[in-house]
């Protein structure tokens, strides 16, 4: 039976009726309506389901929804502001490092949290970062020189 | 599809009462990341889940001389991981733990949890095997410490009876001028299961000898195993190279790999010789030479196919 479950979802307190069962992903898919995290295996394999949970990376397929009360999470939908896109949304769009689209979500989620610790990064460092992540369509290199110019401009504007 | 209630204890002893009370109807998580994935095949189908991640005082991580590691049971592999201790005193277990799947899953799986799945292939296990880990296993009558060597008993299968909960990890502190590493080899690297896993832990002693020797293999045998006959091959001896070759020759041998999706028996066999000798000469080496940077232990860690 659906429970009630209290999140904090980009800023913002969301109470939802969710089964006890449903993952992270489900409860935002299906419950909370924001369908930037994308259902790729469902298994903790492609990381297109990667959101922050205070601000940390995490696949939310491998998250119990219910588990997550304490937690401040972070989708696609909260990084732009109202300046726009976030640094490394932006990089990504400037730097091509987008295809289908499918991955890009969890890659720049991915690319966030990372980039939040480690603002000064070798090019080696993002892509152990980004490991987690499975793109069909770029090769990574695009994704990588977007990741690399993100930190730049953050570095830029601390 | 199968369905599930949630319980989320607020103590060990409502954990206990909780697992007690729903008996082999319940399942007990942590990280919950192997968890979700066997619920969602089918293989593990609860009716109750008892969620162990808001019990307070479990995800704890302390070092000292004289106790050695401490890891709770809500540590993650990523704390693990990032931790400057466990990076220099216990390097095969950081290696361990950063082979380990990826960023996004180490941030929820937890050491113990990965302990009590029991997977042949588990990363941080033949680490945690070597540096000689004991574990504290709570049950309703109190608690008892088992060594992990007793805790694996077959593929997925633990020394806990039901109701027990593994609260906590220790590892003594390596003897002096030690070293060790940690290496996964797997097709794609992270998010992937191991094909084959192999940690030594090498102390030097001052005659410049082998004092004392662990070589811990993965996926190659029903549990993570010890290759005991080769460590004691290898102590004592001068830690030169054929000496090392002979002892990854006597530990690939005690393996009893399995042909899986992932590689051929004799592959495995093959790869495990490899990984003892080159996670061997390492750990010999940097017991006198001191301990690797850790960018330098991320790269050795994941040897891939390609």
């Amino acid at each position: 039976m659906k429970q009630p479950l209290n999140l904090n979802i980009n800023g913002e307190n969301r109470l939802m009726l969710v089964e006890p069962y449903y993952s992270l992903l489900d409860c935002l898919r299906d419950e909370a309506q924001l369908t930037g995290a994308k259902k790729g295996c469902d298994e903790g394999d492609c990381g297109a389901c990667t959101v922050l949970m205070d601000g940390k990376p995490v696949t939310s397929c491998l998250v119990l929804a219910h588990s997550a009360h304490d937690a401040a999470i972070t989708t696609i939908e909260g990084l732009a502001g109202v300046d726009g896109l976030s640094p490394v949304q932006k990089a990504f769009v400037e730097h091509g490092g987008l295809q289908c689209g499918f991955c890009i979500p969890g890659l720049i989620m991915s690319a966030t949290g990372f980039l939040q610790d480690n603002p000064d990064p070798t090019e080696e460092d993002v892509r152990f970062a980004i490991g987690g992540n499975l793109c069909r369509c770029t090769g990574y290199q695009r994704v990588v020189e977007a990741v690399m110019a993100a930190a730049q401009e953050i570095r830029e504007t601390r | 599809m199968a369905r599930f209630d949630y319980l989320e204890p607020q103590s060990l002893d409502e954990a206990l009462g909780m697992l007690e009370k729903h008996g082999a109807n319940s399942r007990l998580v942590a990280g919950s990341t192997d968890f979700l994935v066997r619920w969602r095949t089918g293989v593990w189908r609860p009716e109750i889940v008892v969620c162990m991640q808001h019990v307070p005082g479990l995800d704890g991580l302390h070092f000292n001389d004289d106790d050695g590691l401490s890891i709770g049971a809500m540590t993650t592999v990523q704390d693990i991981e990032q931790n400057s201790i466990v990076r220099s005193r216990y390097p095969a277990l950081a290696a361990g733990a950063t082979a380990f799947a990826g960023v996004q899953v180490r941030n929820l799986a937890t050491v113990v949890g990965n302990v009590c799945n029991a997977s042949p292939a588990g990363d941080t296990l033949p680490a945690l095997l070597a540096y000689d880990a004991q574990c504290r296993i709570v049950g309703s009558n109190g608690e008892r410490w088992l060594p992990l060597t007793e805790v694996f008993v077959g593929p997925g299968q633990t020394a806990l009876a039901a109701g027990e909960i593994m609260t906590e990890i220790r590892l003594p502190t390596p003897p002096p001028n030690s070293g060790g590493l940690y290496i996964k080899h797997s097709p794609r690297g992270a998010m992937d299961i191991s094909a084959v896993g192999a940690a030594s832990v090498v102390s030097i002693g001052s005659d410049g000898n082998c004092a004392s020797v662990r070589i811990a293999l993965g996926a190659v045998a029903p549990t993570p195993m010890r290759a005991f006959g080769a460590e004691g091959r290898l102590v004592g001896q001068p830690p030169t190279d054929d000496n090392v070759a002979e002892s990854a020759r006597l530990a690939a041998q005690a393996s009893r790999p399995i042909a899986d999706v992932r590689s051929g028996a004799e592959y495995r066999r093959e790869i495990a010789q490899v990984l003892a000798e080159r996670t061997l000469r390492h750990a010999a080496d940097t017991a006198v030479g001191g301990v690797a940077d850790f960018d330098d232990i991320r790269r050795l860690a994941v040897q891939t196919t390609w």
